[in-house]
């Protein structure tokens, strides 16, 4: 290979900007994508945790919402893998995680942990909802179908595994097994989210990421935004089917456009007041837990000040101020704590304060991730992330705007089309 | 417990099986933990050989002295003699076969990448002859005046 | 060591020191190594030798195919200037591919700062490359096996297997990896492993004029490496990390690390 004259673009160098001492390599080489990661992660993770309230505490008020957050968390699963596949280099690759996993890495329990979380959910939806389907085949059996409903029925038929009993021993022995598994999920979901945050806090080379509290923090973190996106979102849904039904827009309405359920409007409700105000309560407790080991790791690094204090505070006090304590503490962790405190919450409010939320989680992603990049290995100089907005090549879309808008509507998309099958908001006992 | 409780196991049973069969076929057989360990030596071994058979672009100036014998004697014995015929020659790569012609460098870039004149006490940088390359016969190659193989004007 | 590899590294000392040193370097490398019955790679930087040429920088981006113009590099020469003000002022242009031919360091998006002569207590050069850790973070954190410590001591990537996440970039305390530009796989210094493996020297410690860098084997106590680790005052970088590094620097600074 002879002098080149085109300029080559190193990974990380269309966004990275350097300034005073940074050694030659570095670059911002853990972009959006991994901020979305433990985002979209923490999401499954929360929300998994809400729809576990229910089946294993038995807060029966919730078994509305506790339903809805366990579709929801299996519609943004497969989103979670998502971010990490688009970061890849070598995209095609990624199997290699499962193929020969090096376990003294943080990353390469991802391939079985997140494994097994997607079999115990997988599993859970279909002994909550064994004996809507087998109900589902035996009605579109005997009546004629249309349409989309002859696809249904194949689809039903291998779902259920051809376990067709509806004996009341079977739909106690579903019940059984609905609660084993969702008390087996939530430490699994925990480790799950946990070990995203050892994978940051085990990197002794970065200050800022090196501390124990981290995967900790990401699991309080991580309930505080899913449960925050479950309260938006099924407010929302509720809202919308409510809206649409009596207009006769049923594409807005998947499950019955499919033929999986049979809608009147009576059967609609608008999401509860005690739904809100019980989810928001639990809400409210895993914010406290956030804010006060993320105020304890700030806290902590001032006190002891070693070495890297010096630049870490510049970090945290001065370049990152704004993002830090204005978009991530004010708008993302105090605002919505004093909405969600006040008296006489309504649903309308506590959307808008999971809104901030959900803004305050991503912000705290955000300087995590990107601001343990902001500093150079030698503390002597600094790196600034510009997110890429208008992509001029498959890396600034995929590690850009593009890029992160993809990853944020899929699990939308996905969460249409399940709703064909396993339909969120039924509201009959047809499932647990 | 009524036995279609079993079927999802069944399925994760499946897919697991599915995954170590793909697994067989698709790791390479000399792929597992080597004599570092499995923390530091776990990987493809066939990859060491495939590191060490990357081809060599510098030849060293030994190789050079076997046909251009007159050339490193000429340089050896003057104030350049340490430094190594490629740095100013190019990586002689297979040469004389491919590529037929080494082009050297003769620009002012090269040369004062030691002899721009830079106060550098506690190091070896202060005891190289320097001039500024901002006023030092600007606009001229170096190699003009001063013969790289013996670079003291006195000599000439 | 074993009692016999002694006795045998033993026998190859004292029949090194029985001969003439000149008549030492006639001595076939692959002969040698042959008869070492371990081996394990260091390499020494001496600081005060290094000129700030970057001819180590050229070699080794031409030698091992790392795209010229790229803002990456295996290897890299920093520069050190301590103010009589106390201040400290690094620099490391295009990792000193071109030398450091300027009084002006380049400070990224700050600009440039004009070095006054009057004003600067000491000034050197460091080179930089990788320190093939004893320990290596950056194997740890692989979760593919993909990046791995052969048995004499070198750090490799597995180009067919690596899977480009980046978790190795981030775990090396010494900013030593990088995407490859065209391979698109975690890159680093392989210490020419291709060279040193058939008796040959590094690309980047064969085009050092100064004789600033050298590779050696630290189990041979006759290595000049292993002699000058073993007999002079050396230091390493970043030792608070715990990685163990084989790179061994003579005149490190408080400031450099």
């Amino acid at each position: 290979m002879v002098e080149q004259v085109a300029h080559m673009m190193v990974h990380g160098e269309a966004w990275t900007v350097k300034e005073l001492f940074v050694l030659p390599n570095e670059y911002v080489y853990w972009s959006i994508q991994i901020v979305l990661y433990p985002y979209m992660t923490g999401l499954v993770a929360g929300a998994f945790v809400l729809s576990s309230l229910y089946h294993v505490f038995g807060v029966e008020k919730l078994k509305e919402i506790a339903r809805f957050a366990l579709v929801f968390s299996f519609a943004l699963l497969p989103v979670a893998m998502m971010p990490l596949l688009l970061h890849l280099q070598q995209p095609f690759r990624g199997i290699h995680v499962m193929m020969t996993p090096h376990f003294t890495s943080a990353i390469s329990a991802f391939g079985i942990v997140f494994m097994t979380y997607a079999c115990i959910v997988g599993s859970e939806i279909w002994f909550v909802y064994r004996q809507f389907i087998v109900e589902s085949i035996n009605r579109l059996e005997k009546k004629e179908r249309r349409g989309i409903e002859n696809m249904l029925l194949p689809i039903y038929k291998v779902v259920s595994l051809g376990a067709r009993d509806l004996s009341p021993e079977a739909l106690k022995a579903d019940h059984k097994a609905v609660k084993f598994l969702a008390g087996l999920g939530i430490p699994v979901a925990c480790f799950l989210h946990g070990y995203a945050g050892f994978i940051f806090g085990s990197v002794k080379a970065n200050a800022l990421w090196m501390t124990p509290l981290m995967p900790v923090i990401f699991i309080m973190s991580a309930v505080v935004s899913g449960i925050a996106l479950c309260i938006l979102c099924y407010a929302i849904f509720m809202g919308l089917r409510r809206w649409a039904l009596p207009r006769g827009k049923t594409h807005f309405l998947p499950d019955h456009w499919a033929g999986a359920t049979e809608l009147t409007p009576e059967g609609l409700h608008s999401m509860q007041d005690y739904e809100t105000k019980m989810t928001s309560k639990y809400l409210l407790i895993f914010m406290t837990l956030a804010i006060t080991l993320e105020l304890l790791d700030i806290i902590f690094r001032g006190y002891t000040a070693v070495r890297s204090w010096d630049i870490v505070r510049e970090v945290i006090y001065q370049r990152d101020f704004f993002k830090i304590f204005v978009l991530q503490y004010g708008f993302g962790n105090a605002l919505p704590f004093i909405m969600l405190l006040l008296p006489g919450l309504t649903t309308r409010r506590a959307c808008v304060a999971c809104v901030l939320v959900l803004f305050g989680v991503l912000m705290m992603r955000w300087n995590v991730v990107i601001g343990g990049q902001a500093f150079s290995l030698t503390f002597d100089g600094f790196m600034e992330y510009h997110l890429p907005i208008i992509p001029y090549d498959m890396e600034t879309f995929k590690e850009g705007l593009g890029g992160a808008l993809l990853v944020a509507v899929t699990p939308f998309v996905i969460f249409y089309f399940i709703n064909m099958i396993f339909p969120a908001f039924i509201t009959d006992d047809k499932a647990h | 417990m009524k036995g279609h409780v079993w079927r999802p196991l069944y399925v994760v049973i499946g897919i697991v099986v599915l995954l170590l069969l793909f697994r067989f076929f698709y790791v390479p057989d000399d792929f597992g933990i080597q004599k570092q360990g499995y923390t530091f030596g776990f990987h493809r071994l066939s990859n060491e050989q495939e590191w060490k058979d990357f081809p060599a672009k510098y030849k060293g100036t030994e190789y050079c002295n076997e046909c251009h014998d007159d050339k490193v004697a000429s340089i050896s014995a003057s104030q350049h003699e340490m430094i190594p015929c490629e740095d100013c020659h190019g990586p002689a790569r297979n040469h004389p076969e491919d590529p037929e012609k080494l082009v050297v460098n003769r620009s002012r870039e090269l040369c004062i990448r030691c002899h721009s004149k830079l106060y550098m006490p506690s190091s070896g940088r202060s005891d190289i002859p320097g001039i500024d390359p901002g006023t030092h016969n600007t606009g001229m190659e170096c190699a003009e005046c001063h013969n790289p193989h013996n670079p003291s004007l006195e000599d000439m | 060591m074993k009692r016999r590899d002694f006795l045998k590294s033993t026998a190859v000392f004292v029949a090194g020191a029985s001969v003439s040193l000149s008549a030492l370097e006639l001595v076939d490398p692959k002969e040698v190594l042959a008869s070492r019955p371990e081996l394990r790679w260091g390499f020494l930087v001496d600081t005060h030798k290094c000129v700030g040429c970057g001819m180590c920088v050229k070699a080794c981006k031409l030698e091992n195919d790392i795209p010229y113009d790229a803002n990456v590099t295996r290897t890299w020469v920093e520069r050190y200037a301590m103010m009589k003000n106390g201040e400290v002022i690094k620099d490391s242009p295009k990792g000193a591919r071109d030398g450091f031919t300027s009084k002006l360091v380049d400070q990224g998006e700050a600009g440039t700062r004009l070095l006054r002569d009057k004003d600067i207590a000491q000034a050197f050069f460091v080179p930089k490359l990788c320190n093939h850790c004893t320990l290596p973070a950056c194997v740890q954190v692989c979760p593919v096996g993909a990046t791995y410590k052969t048995a004499d001591g070198v750090v490799l990537v597995d180009r067919k297997w690596c899977i480009g996440c980046g978790y190795c970039i981030m775990g090396c305390p010494y900013g030593v990896r990088f995407f490859h530009p065209v391979v698109h796989t975690a890159d680093k210094c392989t210490f020419c492993y291709h060279r040193i493996s058939k008796g040959g020297n590094t690309a980047c410690a064969q085009a050092c004029p100064f004789g600033a860098r050298t590779i050696g084997n630290l189990r041979d106590p006759n290595d000049p490496v292993a002699k000058a680790v073993l007999n002079e005052r050396v230091g390493i970088l970043r030792a608070e990390y715990g990685t163990k590094p084989n790179v061994y620097y003579i005149g490190l600074n408080k400031e450099v690390h």
